[in-house]
């Protein structure tokens, strides 16, 4: 199983604190996941232009084909302005409309006060819903006050953290299985 | 509807004296014969590895049997046979106009054309001189399908600015259809060097050379196709026929609203072809070339549960029995009233001689019988006219 956590932000480092700890998390409870830690603030992404996937190159290319590969990806994302960043727009922008068709999906949110406490589901999850993702419902959303210095420091959020980890990766595999046996049906 | 075509209209006024000038394409093109649906196949001109082992024939290979379809598809009755440009990776027809030379030598009944020359990324004079050099070689068989391209690499390869992707196929359309209709072209663009008083030569075999649009599935570009009164062959990779009803509606309203008669305008439809003994060895026969072709193509498969409502005898995509195809084809020219079916049968590594079994049960058991069920006295734009009356009516 493929897993890209991705840090959804080229400002700040509290997004980017969060999907460490969780990247660590999906390899304590299953270290046979492949995991991949991607922050949009260490690579040199373009705008999209409309053009397929396949065509980017650079860093551009190398994460819309690393995302295209994962059967699971953690989207972390900060909020600005009431909507997640330009950034991890620009993301789905650069993908295909059906990308994550087959794909898990789960979301968690840091942001400076429990005031937005609704933007991934109002602003994130009908953008991957569209997309087709398969989305974790429970989310988690993250405050300033849980983080300090790099750290999580709110074992509420560790514990939230853990279920998230948990649901998502019991959830592909339950797709996963599903489809095999859907596929096989089909008898082609 | 017409809200849009109307607010994108220029003038009508230019429209009545063109019109009277413009050809009839679905007489030039011998619609109105009575012959029948005319039926043909198309290559994107792919190279992609068999799916069953992953090998794959060289480029040489590849290219020599765009020719030997060809040669099977007039052997065995088809009416039309094309190859399309393409000059991204897993690709051999990059030099589609050479490899229609060759065709056009080694034919000398079927029509032969592009499914679709890349008109952005190529001067319209020197796309003009080549298509109708291959005229001349095929004694009057030549057609062209201009397309936009669905990649952008050869934008890059090529020299062309994407940001230029709308106004280069629209500028260079234009010129085209100029160069096609007059014998001294004055005109100047943006795109290319302005010609005063020029003569583009070889004149065609044909007066004039037919050239087609080529359109996806979406309105918009058919509207593009009807307002400018050309020929259109919609392309699809899958759906519900009646889906792409809308699209053939919108080709013929934009035409009767420049001032064309969409009785004059033949239309193609063009997509996946796949014939076997059983519908479930179709699908057996033909998924894992779609799926792993579309991966190397697009990026992206196809899933099973959208392929498998291939089946359907409402899809589009025309896979099944021998009889099966026969009744889709039919239910679709009747929703059209399209003058040619176009066939994709080689795509994502295909083995040959599987291809050429493909032409030769099409050949003996399905032409022959979609011939019989279209052929008639009457034109067939006229009962594509009918048709249409009759599903409002129906509605």
């Amino acid at each position: 199983m493929k897993l890209v956590a991705l840090s959804g932000s080229n400002v700040g480092t509290k997004t980017r604190t969060v999907m460490e700890h969780l990247t660590q998390t999906v390899m304590v409870q299953d270290p046979n996941v492949e995991a991949t830690l991607i922050d949009l603030a260490e690579v040199d992404m373009v705008f999209s232009d409309g053009r397929n996937f396949t065509e980017y190159t650079g860093d551009t290319g190398r994460v819309t084909r690393a995302l295209m590969d994962a059967d699971v990806i953690i989207i972390g994302t900060p909020i600005f302005q009431a909507s997640i960043p330009a950034t991890l727009k620009n993301i789905f922008d650069l993908l295909p409309v059906n990308a994550f068709r087959d794909k898990v999906v789960a979301m968690v949110a840091t942001a400076g006060s429990a005031k937005h406490y609704m933007v991934p589901q109002q602003q994130l999850q009908p953008i991957l819903t569209y997309m087709k993702a398969q989305v974790v419902q429970p989310y988690v959303f993250i405050e300033e006050k849980d983080l300090l210095r790099g750290q999580i420091v709110n074992n509420d959020v560790i514990a939230r953290l853990d279920r998230l980890v948990e649901d998502t990766l019991v959830l592909t595999q339950t797709y996963a299985s599903i489809r095999e046996a859907k596929n096989a049906a089909y008898g082609f | 509807m017409s809200e849009t075509t109307g607010q994108t209209a220029p003038p009508e006024q230019t429209a009545p004296t063109e019109q009277a000038q413009a050809t009839n394409m679905m007489d030039h093109l011998g619609f109105t014969s009575g012959q029948g649906l005319q039926f043909g196949m198309y290559s994107l001109g792919d190279h992609l590895p068999n799916p069953a082992d992953g090998s794959r024939v060289d480029a040489g290979e590849r290219i020599r049997e765009f020719i030997g379809y060809a040669q099977a598809a007039e052997d065995a009755g088809f009416d039309f046979f094309s190859v399309g440009e393409s000059h991204q990776e897993y690709f051999a027809s990059q030099a589609h106009a050479v490899i229609l030379g060759a065709i056009a030598q080694a034919t000398s009944t079927i029509r032969i054309g592009s499914t679709s020359t890349i008109l952005s990324t190529s001067d319209p004079v020197r796309v003009f001189e080549n298509f109708s050099t291959i005229d001349h070689i095929s004694n009057g068989r030549a057609e062209l399908v201009a397309g936009r391209a669905s990649r952008i690499g050869l934008f890059e390869l090529l020299g062309y600015d994407l940001r230029d992707y709308e106004e280069l196929f629209e500028e260079k359309f234009e010129l085209l259809g100029r160069i096609n209709r007059e014998q001294r072209v004055t005109w100047s663009g943006k795109f290319r060097a302005p010609l005063n008083s020029a003569e583009v030569l070889p004149r065609p075999a044909q007066d004039p050379l037919p050239i087609w649009r080529a359109v996806g599935g979406a309105p918009t570009s058919a509207i593009k196709a009807g307002l400018a009164g050309v020929p259109m062959v919609m392309a699809h990779l899958g759906g519900t026929t009646s889906s792409f009803k809308p699209t053939v509606d919108a080709y013929r309203e934009a035409a009767r609203h420049r001032g064309f008669d969409p009785a004059t305008l033949p239309i193609a439809n063009a997509g996946f072809l796949h014939v076997a003994e059983t519908s479930q060895e179709a699908l057996r026969g033909l998924y894992p070339h779609i799926n792993e072709g579309m991966k190397r193509s697009n990026g992206q498969g196809m899933p099973k549960q959208l392929f498998a409502q291939a089946v359907d005898p409402h899809s589009i995509v025309n896979l099944g029995s021998p009889q099966q195809i026969v009744e889709k084809v039919l239910h679709q020219h009747e929703v059209f009233g399209h003058q040619r079916y176009l066939g994709q049968i080689d795509f994502g590594g295909m083995p040959y001689e599987k291809v050429m079994k493909q032409i030769e049960i099409l050949g003996s058991e399905v032409i022959p019988a979609v011939k019989k069920y279209t052929v008639s006295s009457t034109p067939q734009a006229t009962s594509a006219m009918n048709a249409n009356t009759a599903e409002e009516v129906a509605r």
